[in-house]
């Protein structure tokens, strides 16, 4: 049972039957699953499911009400902070990928406490680091370093970088780290294939089973999602919810999130094979705080000023803002080349505003370390 | 009782049963604003929200009042060791010897582990804090509690969040009946009606912070709460009438005996 992971679930699934099962449900297994207190997975997929679609307004406003109850009034304020665009890896949607010709950077101590000084000073305490795959110069004893440094100045460290060996996370968290993001990007194993041709990356498997390495090293919380479309944003959704509820009976102990980064057309980069539409959007959204009502969901500044105004009653408990998506990019170097564009330019301030006005207190620090 | 129905726990007297909480506002004014109307006098913070370092920390300034209690919390630890860490934190932090002991492993529905809470209660009592520790309604641990010398014991209504009321009434009569030091329920009371059917049963004091902060009006859903204890109170010492659970019969069944 120890040595059993999501990998073990997982292969007992197929795409297309799983697709052609969501695609498949019908307004009464919607309404099925909204006459429920407690939902599963077919219940989950109902509502993904087109026949969903006329019940948006009624699951947005459950999925509204299970937020407050369990979240209140409140959303988290986070801030990403790039330490590093190198990268050995392939990603055919990423501004970073090995074969991008852009200046490469790896922030310095000296850098690290610049952009520190910089979040500081807006408000933040919770921060996510992030880098690319550069296992020789931003390895395990990098980020111990940089987390041995932030952790002076922050309550809360996330990472979002390379997978790691359990060991190697253990020494993190020893370090103070609080949490870890990993994303499948899709969980289509040939699809996955052919985006992440070069590299470590390229390592379907290894990828899939990080959340299981990671519980098994006690962290306090995993943040997994999918790159929404690289594939069909349906079944992607259910395979994360598959993981999620994996891992919640497994690594009890552990918090999760789910974030919902999507590719958008016209951002010069990769077109989606699969466009997510804002409205399929929302209906991801709901439908995980409906087969969820704990998990924390969490939303980028990847997406529109306009659809982050409206989606903070929605189910969304997590959100940053003013993010740069480059090393340095909050002071030391401003100019270089961003991994995506963000969309939702606003001032901290302003974000923070416009949440006050929409009845909602930003919690700065929610964290501290009593071990 | 005493004369004023004051409630004692350790070395404090007080003269609100409600007690309250200071998560899921909207905004630290309207938190001020209803702790004020519920007349709480002990408001539980959790310890991890507080910037300790940060003697103007703005939730903590704006609940500030002489009337009003800080209960710091442990929320957020996951065994003995680290709330004991978290409570002397909170000592020195806050400068309060009380402290709200809150021990969920499980971050998805906070449910207390009662081992570790034991574990942690003992030795927090022999360090000097009046241990406040919230547990699953479970008579036999708040007898074990009581034992260490915890001085109140919280158990819970319903999972904590989820407004569904006295799901654990029949244990929790039980633990009000056999208890030595006041019993507070604490999680799962979702409306004034919830509380005061706590008190009613003799709970000592109950603690309510989900359905104040989230309720459309904080500050009437406060007062609400603030008047449903007062009248539970007033209803459980004036002694309810027993209810009736068989139908009597109009002709006596035994009136041939007579």
């Amino acid at each position: 049972m120890m040595n059993h992971t999501f990998q073990d679930v997982f292969d007992t699934y197929n795409w297309d039957e799983t697709l052609a099962s969501i695609q498949n449900k019908t307004a009464q297994d919607v309404e099925h699953a909204l006459g429920k207190s407690k939902r599963d997975l077919e219940d989950f997929k109902a509502l993904l499911s087109p026949a969903a679609q006329p019940y948006l307004e009624q699951m947005a406003g459950l999925s509204q009400a299970a937020t407050k109850k369990r979240f209140g009034n409140t959303i988290q304020m986070y801030a990403p902070m790039y330490l590093s665009n190198e990268c050995q890896n392939i990603c055919t949607y990423c501004g970073f990928s090995m074969t991008n010709k852009i200046p490469r950077r790896t922030l310095n101590d000296e850098e690290i406490l610049k952009e520190v000084a910089f979040l500081k000073a807006k408000g933040f305490d919770h921060i996510l680091l992030v880098t690319g795959e550069a296992n020789r110069t931003v390895g395990v004893s990098y980020l111990k370093n940089a987390i041995k440094l932030i952790k002076q100045h922050f309550s809360n460290v996330t990472i979002e970088v390379q997978p790691l060996d359990q060991e190697e996370y253990e020494l993190l968290i020893e370090e103070g780290l609080y949490a870890v993001l990993v994303y499948q990007e899709t969980y289509h194993r040939d699809e996955y294939k052919k985006h992440h041709p070069k590299g470590k990356k390229s390592n379907f498997n290894y990828r899939l089973d990080t959340a299981d390495r990671l519980g098994k090293a006690g962290i306090h919380k995993i943040g997994i999602g999918a790159l929404f479309g690289l594939e069909d944003w349906r079944a992607d959704a259910f395979f994360t919810a598959l993981h999620l509820r994996y891992l919640e009976k497994k690594y009890w102990k552990t918090k999760y999130s789910i974030s919902f980064p999507r590719l958008r057309p016209f951002s010069g980069g990769l077109e989606p094979k699969v466009e997510m539409t804002d409205k399929d959007l929302v209906q991801t959204i709901c439908a995980f705080r409906l087969l969820d009502e704990d998990v924390e969901l969490s939303l980028s500044t990847r997406e529109s000023e306009v659809f982050r105004n409206n989606i903070v009653h929605l189910g969304i408990t997590s959100m940053s803002s003013e993010s740069k998506t480059n090393p340095g990019g909050y002071t030391v170097d401003p100019q270089t080349l961003e991994q995506f564009e963000t969309s939702d330019e606003r001032s901290t301030e302003q974000v923070t505003d416009m949440l006050k006005t929409n009845g909602l207190e930003p919690v700065w620090k929610d964290w501290e370390s009593f071990s | 009782m005493n004369i004023k129905d004051h409630l004692q726990i350790a070395d404090k007297t007080f003269t609100s049963r409600l007690f309250t909480g200071t998560g899921k506002f909207s905004s630290n004014d309207v938190m001020a604003e209803a702790i004020l109307a519920s007349k709480s006098e002990l408001v539980t913070v959790a310890l991890k929200r507080v910037d300790v370092d940060n003697e103007q920390d703005k939730m903590l300034q704006s609940i500030k009042q002489p009337h009003i209690n800080l209960l710091p919390n442990t929320s957020g630890v996951r065994d003995a060791k680290e709330a004991i860490f978290a409570a002397q934190l909170a000592r020195e932090a806050l400068e309060t010897n009380w402290i709200k002991l809150e021990i969920h492993p499980d971050p998805k529905y906070l449910l207390p582990d009662p081992i570790e809470t034991l574990k942690a209660a003992e030795e927090l009592v022999k360090l000097g804090f009046v241990v406040m520790p919230y547990i699953h309604a479970d008579p036999v641990l708040c007898k074990r509690l009581e034992d260490v010398g915890t001085q109140c014991v919280m158990p819970l209504g319903a999972p904590i969040g989820t407004n569904k009321g006295l799901k654990t009434a029949d244990f929790l009569e039980i633990i009000i009946e056999q208890s030595n030091v006041p019993v507070i329920v604490d999680a799962g009371i979702g409306s004034p009606s919830h509380a005061a059917y706590a008190m009613e049963l003799g709970a000592d004091a109950v603690l309510v912070n989900t359905a104040i902060a989230v309720s459309q009006n904080p500050v009437q859903m406060a007062q609400a709460f603030k008047m449903a204890v007062e009248a539970g109170r007033m209803a459980f010492n004036a002694k309810l009438g027993s209810v009736k659970k068989h139908a009597e019969a109009s002709s006596p069944l035994t009136s041939f005996l007579n």
